[in-house]
């Protein structure tokens, strides 16, 4: 499956790669992490690799860094960097290159940083480095930077610690680090991937603002085409280590040609404005009234006045009837997950009345409620985290029902039929979680959930953790498992495309409280509050098409 | 910080609070009690132990006893020992430079030689450094003390008599190279457990930190890896050690019974075995005390260390 790759004198390109191979440590599922990939990053432009995980996107930045644990060599291939050929060259000239010719920003922004010294230093070492400038020449330049990249106060932000940042401030310092010695490549691994969509599209303008004005060359890492449609000049596709398709991002986003270009691009969730088809089994018997919902976080003692309070649901009321399924979609922060705790009583809230099949459940006790426990059940978002690593499959899904009461036999048989319900094998069931990728995990999370035959389902951002093609086998499975079942449903996700693919109403929730609610076609085309079309707005890739935005660099 | 710090304060004085009552109550509780000792003295008669009682105020109810000790700590009179009648603070006070000096110089060792050992562990992973440090330290951490204690003892000061067996100093010589001399085995000796442990737990606390993303950071900046290792990795390695340091120091400074024993070392693990050999019940009530508050002081101190040193916790 070979790549086109045009070719591109030496002079056009900031960054070439040419046949590159790097091998996995023996005993991993394929021997490569990439293999024999090429590539050119031209001047001045933005070229993203979009790829899902596995698809070895990461390997290949961490090559052209230097950045490789020594467990996976590069076995062939030539990298060059500005003309300078980076393979095989000594380890400091390499270090000489790093911060200097090329740079790189990360994905988690809250990690990035060392959280002991202040923000000042972190990018004051850059140049100290690579022993550029005077300590007072040293300061002056990172306030400048700190400027450029938009933070307030850049004084007073010398000073600061990373904890005291936002998500988005962090990655604006991370940027300001990078951009210290004018590099003439950044390379950005999925940096907005960890941010809130607002705070995603304000990075991706910075990025963008940053790259037209020093014509530098960006190579731009991410699993998401929205992002891809907002910046990128020229795209490269990967899959499982190899490039299998690449040209120019009009070209690869309106016309992809590789099979597999095509399926990721069809399995994108796109905003919908069409409200979702009444199912058949719904009725308009409502299973959950919540009136005035309320709750409050407190840390610290009161005893001494360090106390924080932090109101994180407020006031919060809505209704959802039998069949149906509400999308809770909210920045993090917005409370959306304090509702989703609250709601199946992982926590208690301080006021207001939880009405499930009209019985109040807010104020029953936790052997009061324990009956009810099976009838309201929680998909989590982390299938990673979410399975015992020590049980097996089986027992994950009979342990619950055989505690309230069901005979194991019957829970086997009934867990075997689930199993094959969601899509896995009978086999599964003798299994242990880290034998199944994360897609079939989320399966199986889900038919644990099942198990119990609840009246309301839970989805506590469900999906957030899957690459777009299994997102999408997920959705339809949920949407797929409510028809059959009449199961209500309650689905938190920070992702308004996704809400809009699976949702009959929709709920935005800002600091605490619902400031929106309605139907797909309300929140999406006609939203009636601020924050709501402030959220849509900033959906990466979802602009008018009139002016396309490969176009926009030339 | 301040309501921390209050806060912290507070709960130290309610745990004292307990520790002394549970002490006092189980001390009481020995078959024999406080008088033992005088009992097998063949010339003492009943009525001189009745009236003994009655002087130290022993017949009296086990809560007026302890509130008229506690209020007497307070106040700072530790009492009398049974023993000679010094009062017990004194006595303490003799023991405790014996043991500052030991543990002293036995945990500086310790830590310098595990945070090295430790650092080098973990930025050198599966090396043969690596796999000869972690043999070693289970090596240290599996033989009883007393044992590299006694062959210590053999070879260097019986085979080959470069340093002198036991206690501090020799009599008739205070000086301060005398001093040293006699401490440089019982130092090691005692450094040897301490440094395995210190040196495991350090190198876990670096191998996490080497992982982290910020290192990554730091890599890509340019950054040389000494740098690196000593700017962004020790530091934030050192902050979990801190609070370990903070729960060992206690038992550095109440004293390493067995070691003191083998090298006949004039400290406070020994004045405390003696002392309830002997039932003195004052002494081994102030060293109860004693220790009590050095355990909460100490994990005051690293508390506030951690404090200064990471700033999410200084200044939220």
């Amino acid at each position: 499956m070979a790549a086109r790759t045009e070719a591109v004198s030496g002079e056009d390109a900031a960054l070439s790669v040419r046949g590159l191979t790097v091998d996995l440590p023996k005993g991993m599922e394929r021997i490569h992490a990439v293999e024999s990939i090429s590539f050119d990053l031209k001047r001045g432009q933005i070229l993203c690799i979009i790829g899902e995980s596995g698809s070895g996107k990461s390997v290949t930045a961490n090559t052209i860094m230097g950045l490789l644990p020594k467990l996976i060599p590069v076995s062939s291939g030539a990298i060059h960097l500005d003309g300078t050929a980076i393979i095989g060259a000594p380890a400091k000239k390499l270090r000489g290159l790093r911060g200097r010719v090329v740079s790189m920003i990360f994905q988690d922004p809250l990690s990035a940083l060392n959280p002991l010294m202040t923000v000042g230093e972190q990018i004051t070492e850059v140049l100290t480095a690579h022993g550029v400038g005077t300590k007072a020449s040293r300061r002056k330049r990172a306030i400048e930077l700190l400027t450029e990249v938009g933070l307030p106060d850049p004084e007073l932000m010398y000073y600061q610690y990373p904890f005291r940042l936002s998500g988005g401030q962090r990655q604006r310092v991370m940027i300001a680090m990078a951009l210290a010695l004018e590099p003439t490549v950044l390379i950005a691994d999925e940096p907005t991937t960890a941010l809130d969509v607002t705070t995603q599209a304000q990075i991706l303008k910075l990025i963008r603002d940053i790259q037209r004005r020093k014509g530098m060359s960006v190579m731009f890492i991410t699993h998401d085409f929205g992002v891809v449609a907002e910046i990128a000049d020229s795209v490269v596709v990967m899959e499982k280590g190899r490039v299998v398709e690449q040209g120019s991002a009009e070209q690869v986003l309106k016309s992809p040609t590789h099979p597999y270009t095509q399926r990721l691009i069809a399995a994108v969730p796109h905003l919908t404005g069409k409200n979702r088809a009444v199912q058949e089994k719904a009725s308009n018997e409502t299973i959950l009234k919540v009136e005035g919902l309320s709750k409050t976080y407190r840390s610290g003692s009161a005893l001494f006045g360090s106390q924080r309070i932090v109101p994180a649901v407020k006031d919060v009321s809505f209704d959802l009837a039998a069949g149906r399924t509400l999308g809770v979609v909210g920045e993090s922060g917005s409370g959306k997950s304090s509702l989703g705790r609250l709601l199946i009583k992982l926590q208690d809230s301080d006021g207001g009345r939880i009405l499930f099949e009209g019985r109040d459940i807010a104020k029953l006790s936790e052997s009061q409620f324990r009956p009810l426990r099976p009838r309201i059940q929680m998909i989590f978002q982390d299938p990673f985290a979410s399975l015992n690593p020590r049980s097996t499959i089986g027992q994950i899904l009979t342990v619950g029902p055989v505690a309230h009461g069901m005979p194991y036999a019957q829970a086997r048989e009934e867990a075997r039929a689930l199993l094959a319900h969601v899509g896995l094998d009978a086999g599964a069931f003798g299994r242990y979680p880290h034998e199944f990728s994360g897609g079939q995990r989320q399966r199986i999370g889900i038919a644990r959930a099942l198990m119990f035959k609840p009246k309301l389902l839970i989805a506590d951002e469900a999906v957030s953790a899957l690459d777009v093609s299994i997102q999408a086998q997920i959705l339809k499975l949920l949407d797929q498992i409510q028809r059959e079942t009449g199961v209500s449903m309650i689905f938190i996700t920070h992702d308004l495309r996704v809400a809009s693919q699976i949702c009959d109403e929709i709920a935005v929730m800002q600091k605490g409280q619902i400031v929106e609610r309605g139907p797909p076609s309300q929140i999406f085309l006609d939203p009636q509050s601020a924050y709501t079309r402030e959220l849509v707005a900033a959906i990466p890739g979802e602009r008018p098409r009139s002016t396309p935005p490969a176009a926009a660099n030339f | 910080m301040r309501g921390f710090l209050l806060n912290r304060l507070s709960q130290s004085l309610v745990l004292l609070l307990i520790v002394s009552i549970i002490g006092f109550v189980v001390l009481n509780l020995i078959p024999g009690g406080p008088l033992a000792q005088f009992g097998l003295d063949p010339s003492m008669t009943q009525d001189d132990l009745n009236r003994l009682k009655e002087q130290l105020g022993l017949n009296r109810p086990l809560w007026m006893q302890y509130l008229d000790w506690a209020w007497r700590l307070v106040q700072g009179d530790w009492g009398h020992s049974f023993r000679d009648g010094a009062p017990v603070l004194d006595v303490i006070g003799r023991h405790l430079f014996a043991t500052l000096l030991l543990m002293g110089s036995s945990t500086v060792i310790a830590i310098a030689i595990g945070t090295w050992i430790g650092i080098r562990g973990a930025t050198h992973r599966y090396s043969i450094f690596d796999y000869l440090a972690t043999v070693g330290a289970m090596v240290a951490l599996s033989i009883p003390t007393f044992w590299f204690g006694l062959v210590g003892i053999y070879v260097f000061s019986l085979r080959l008599g470069w340093l002198p067996a036991g206690n501090m100093y020799t009599i008739g010589d205070g000086s301060v190279l005398n001093h040293i001399h006699h401490l440089i085995l019982p130092s090691i000796v005692l450094a040897l457990v301490h440094v395995a442990i210190w040196s495991r737990y350090m190198r876990t606390a670096t191998l996490d930190v080497i992982s982290q993303e910020f290192v990554k950071t730091a890599r890509a900046k340019g950054l040389s890896e000494r740098r690196i290792l000593m700017k962004h990795v020790v530091g934030n390695a050192l902050l979990p050690m801190i609070t370990l340091a903070g729960m060992q120091l206690p038992s550095v400074l109440t004293g390493a019974l067995v070691t003191e024993t083998v090298f006949t070392w004039p400290g406070m693990g020994r004045l405390f075995l003696d002392s309830l050999g002997y039932s003195d019940y004052p002494v081994v009530m102030g060293l109860l005390i004693f220790s009590a508050i050095l355990v909460v002081l100490c994990n005051l101190i690293a508390d506030i260390a951690v404090a200064i040193i990471d700033p999410r916790i200084r200044l939220s």
